[in-house]
């Protein structure tokens, strides 16, 4: 129990970060315990309101309650950062650890394909593959599934180059044992931390521009609600309905700050642990 | 005489990307489901219009041959002609090139300002209160989405002080500045809190380290030492950090374009793509490309000339 004190004392916002992100995953998980409207429930005579008690946040043009159409969307955008996050942390992972431990022309090959990823902006490329395929939000996780990976594969490449080395990579193989398990063994528990304290940043970036492309109606259609896209419903009542605007934006805000603190708090804790 | 041969090495290193992407580029629109003639046409023109279009975009060419026109064509300079604006799409690109290249400029100057000065008072003030604020700020920076910022920002100081125009980019190369502000503020708030944090920490270690410790024993001033030993060294890791930012903010005037109706590459393409215009699509997409590559290669220089310790080889 003391221990558990001293780690919150020494880790404030990495501490804070976790209580942020339990927070959201809990209104992901179970809207309904925190609204008593229905996220579609359209009421004509409630359009545009402001917020007051009955509407925390107001209402929007169809008169349903944004608060709740807020709190509904979270699952949505939470499900969009970590899952287009998850497969190119995965891939990326793989492929920095191939071309880092083999070398040669695999490693050359792999890199010149970053090269070729790296020439496009990030955006132009992800709405290019979304023009491929058809807006909507597997068109989304696609773009950014081949958007996301090249970063992890550099980062883990690099790491991986140093750490094979070590005199203890260089045991094992005096001893034998197959590259594979090496690599799984010996090379993977050494580069997998950086992998992870990216990859939580990494999420604020893919919720980030998982809401942008949603905002240029070329993510999330309607009538699903996410926060991008509420926010783009409400830039046409911007100078009216201001809160149709300001919330959905806040929400995100606060999501992506819980992710921020959890990666510096992760990066933090592996910096004193190195030393 | 080393750096003239490193960036002509460096020049050649691009040239297999180059072809690659453009290639990838070239697939890429082809891949897109329909018949592109048809879809442009809409979907009350006759099959006599759209075999008539087929024919005019070259489509009833065999893929290779359609390739090997399309560069001939880049060859050129001729990207082909857009449906939708019925203009040559070299022509379309370079009026929205101004737009989005002074956007971008405008965006790096306000970041440049706001993460130099506050990186470096961050550092210097190490654990004081202008440092609290200042991380407590780049937090909530990190994680605001772009587009929102610059809707509130829009709201608050075009639609309400009226001291911006709300949207567009008006007539005059002051209008045109005058426009520019917000979303380059905008775009700046968002890449400032990375390099902000970047400074900050080449500060504070750079600070700590053996030659300033001699410089101070050798009883320089701390002015100078202030600017020529820490902040000069400190900046040149935040210069590349720049630099990719940048060219990540090249890719965000697809955003803040829409957000401040701006007519820029950015829109263009948003709008070409709404249309199912490929010829402007792929124009633009490699536009987008080409900027990324020169802003990289004029990283890796300046890098180079920043820091000798580079090998230029």
């Amino acid at each position: 129990m003391k221990k558990i004190i001293h780690f919150i004392q020494d880790n404030k916002l990495f501490v804070l970060g976790i209580a942020i992100v339990l927070f959201f995953l809990l209104l992901a998980a179970f809207p309904g315990i925190f609204t008593n409207y229905d996220p579609d429930a359209i009421n004509a005579r409630d359009m545009l309101q402001g917020p007051s008690a009955v509407h925390w946040f107001g209402t929007d043009n169809y008169g349903r309650d944004l608060y709740t159409r807020v709190v509904y969307a979270t699952r949505i955008d939470l499900y969009i950062g970590i899952g287009a996050m998850i497969i190119p942390f995965i891939l990326g992972t793989a492929l920095g650890l191939i071309s880092g431990y083999y070398g040669g022309k695999l490693d050359s090959m792999i890199m010149r394909i970053v090269d070729i990823f790296m020439a496009f902006p990030y955006m132009v490329l992800a709405i290019a593959i979304v023009a491929i395929t058809k807006a909507g939000i597997n068109a989304l996780f696609i773009s950014m599934w081949l958007v996301g990976w090249k970063e992890y594969t550099r980062l883990v490449r690099s790491e991986t180059i140093v750490v094979k080395q070590q005199e203890y990579v260089e045991a094992a193989k005096v001893l034998g044992y197959g590259d594979f398990r090496i690599i799984i063994r010996n090379v993977l528990p050494n580069v997998l931390s950086s992998s992870i304290v990216y990859g939580a940043s990494d999420i604020v970036m893919c919720m980030l521009s998982g809401a942008a492309m949603s905002y240029l109606g070329l993510g999330v259609q309607a009538p699903m609600s996410e926060w991008g896209a509420i926010i783009s419903e409400g830039k046409t009542y911007l100078s009216q309905a201001w809160w149709i605007t300001l919330f959905p934006g806040l929400f995100l805000m606060i999501a992506g700050l819980g992710f921020s603190l959890i990666g510096d708090g992760l990066s933090d804790l592996l910096r004193a642990k190195r030393r | 005489m080393d750096v003239i041969n490193y960036i002509i090495k460096r020049i050649l290193q691009m040239i297999p990307v180059f072809i690659i992407v453009t290639i990838v580029i070239f697939f890429m629109i082809r891949m897109i489901p329909g018949d592109p003639a048809a879809v442009m046409l809409g979907s009350k023109a006759s099959p006599e219009a759209i075999a008539s279009m087929r024919e005019k975009m070259g489509l009833n060419q065999p893929m290779w041959t359609q390739f090997l026109i399309f560069l001939k064509d880049l060859f050129h300079f001729d990207l082909g002609t857009s449906v939708k604006y019925n203009q040559s799409v070299s022509s379309l690109v370079a009026s929205r090139f101004l737009v989005t290249a002074a956007l971008t400029a405008v965006s790096t100057v306000f970041s440049v300002i706001i993460s130099f000065i506050l990186g470096y008072v961050g550092g210097m003030k190490k654990d004081k209160w202008q440092d609290q604020i200042i991380r407590f700020a780049s937090l909530f920076g990190l994680s605001a989405p772009t587009f929102w910022i610059g809707l509130l920002l829009l709201t608050v100081f075009a639609v309400n002080l009226h001291l911006f125009p709300v949207s567009g980019w008006g007539d005059t190369p002051l209008d045109h500045i005058r426009g520019l502000i917000l979303p380059g503020i905008t775009q700046a708030l968002g890449v400032s809190a990375v390099m902000i944090r970047n400074l900050r920490n080449n500060v504070i270690e750079i600070k700590g380290s053996d030659y300033v410790e001699f410089a101070k024993s050798k009883g320089l001033k701390n002015s100078v030492i202030s600017s020529r030993h820490i902040l000069r060294n400190a900046l040149i890791p935040t210069t590349t950090l720049l630099a990719l930012k940048i060219a990540y903010m090249l890719g965000g005037s697809v955003v803040i374009e829409s957000v401040f109706s701006l007519p820029g590459l950015g829109a263009l393409l948003v709008n070409s793509i709404n249309a199912r215009d490929y010829a402007v699509v792929q124009g633009v997409v490699l536009t987008f490309v080409i900027m990324v590559m020169v802003i990289n290669l004029l990283t890796d220089i300046i890098y180079s000339i920043l820091d000798p310790r580079v090998k230029l080889s």
